[in-house]
């Protein structure tokens, strides 16, 4: 049982990063697949919603690998939280703990701040704003930029690819300047 | 057919014949010519459950964690979004120099990633997206799976920001 101890603590970036690495390779030798999650939500809407506009019409079949990885990332997130969950309280670095409570947050003791990602909060302005309007951005953001986190600053430059290091300096700028600048109003607004 | 140039799979690396817009030929691209069914792609689901444990086991998917990166208070995400490069980047060369192949005995391409604007604007539109719902797209199916329910309202969300974006595709600058 040492061992499902061990897992059940949170696990340190020098473990989870090459990890998250290794599904570079691991991908290109199941079956050449470059690693990249967002295209799954275009070929959600060349599924379900393609409405006669181009970019949505292809074989979107061809490229189901995808929506596999995503149902298991669902079943892994699953998994990881209700079998293997962290009995220990969760930690937060103090500075940021310090600045969000001055934001007006005021639960650290999970993942998500309860104070804003539950289920009670869909219909009221924090979630027309942390959900609909965050979420809609994270959608429009990523397929514009042509790709996220893992098609650009993971896949691409592990293929030494200059526009993804482009890419993933402007994910860095608009997440900073979103941090400090936009998330302060935002969260007095929803206060 | 009209216009619907890409009924032979998703022609991605060429010009839409619509816009003129260079597609995105990377993200999550397919390379294999043989096709495959259902069963062949349980493995990825397989890897997708793995890939997901260690996203909610490294914390990658909490709010608190994309607060501390770009509130520089900590240097987990840095540590591991870096080694994940590192490690994939020499995964890949290993790859190139040996010219490995795949299960299905094809050799390995990546397709090359063309600049356009988007990558500036729109890296910036998700980097805004990422503090404000603490998660990219990967995340967003973790902690749906992590019984986050309220996320699917986001996920919803970034499948309409998607669709819009396919739909205005012609008219933004690229």
């Amino acid at each position: 049982m040492e061992i499902l101890e061990i897992i059940r603590k949170p696990w340190p970036w020098y473990v989870a990063g090459p990890l998250i690495g290794l599904t570079v390779p691991i991908l290109l030798l199941l079956g050449n697949k470059s690693f990249g999650i967002s295209s799954a939500l275009r070929h959600i809407c060349a599924a379900a919603i393609p409405a006669n506009i181009s970019f949505f019409k292809y074989d979107w079949k061809k490229e189901a690998w995808n929506l596999f990885f995503v149902a298991g990332i669902t079943l892994g997130g699953f998994v990881a939280t209700f079998w293997l969950a962290n009995p220990n309280t969760f930690v937060i670095s103090q500075a940021t703990q310090t600045s969000l409570t001055a934001l007006g947050i005021t639960d650290f003791s999970g993942l998500m701040p309860a104070d804003i990602f539950s289920i009670a909060n869909i219909f009221t302005l924090k979630g027309l704003i942390f959900f609909v309007l965050g979420g809609f951005l994270v959608g429009f953001g990523t397929r514009y930029a042509g790709g996220c986190t893992s098609g650009h600053a993971i896949m691409g430059l592990s293929n030494l690819q200059w526009p993804s290091l482009v890419a993933t300096i402007s994910f860095m700028v608009g997440g900073f300047a979103c941090t400090h600048l936009l998330l302060p109003f935002l969260l007095q607004l929803v206060k | 057919m009209g216009n619907f140039n890409q009924s032979s799979g998703i022609d991605l690396v060429s010009a839409d014949n619509n816009t003129g817009i260079k597609d995105d030929g990377f993200d999550g691209t397919n390379q294999q010519q043989h096709p495959e069914g259902f069963a062949s792609n349980i493995k990825y689901l397989i890897v997708g459950i793995l890939f997901g444990i260690v996203f909610v086991k490294a914390e990658i998917v909490s709010w608190f964690r994309i607060q501390e990166m770009f509130r520089l208070d900590s240097f987990h995400m840095y540590g591991v979004i870096g080694s994940a490069v590192v490690v994939g980047l020499i995964s890949v060369q290993i790859i190139k120099l040996f010219k490995l192949k795949t299960l299905q005995d094809e050799p390995i391409s990546v397709p090359d990633k063309t600049f356009n604007k988007g990558q500036i604007y729109g890296g910036i539109l998700f980097g805004i997206g990422w503090a404000i719902t603490g998660a990219c797209p990967g995340p967003l199916f973790a902690q749906i799976g992590s019984g986050f329910l309220a996320i699917i309202v986001t996920l919803l969300s970034a499948i309409a920001g998607t669709w819009t974006y396919g739909l205005l595709r012609p008219k933004l600058p690229h």
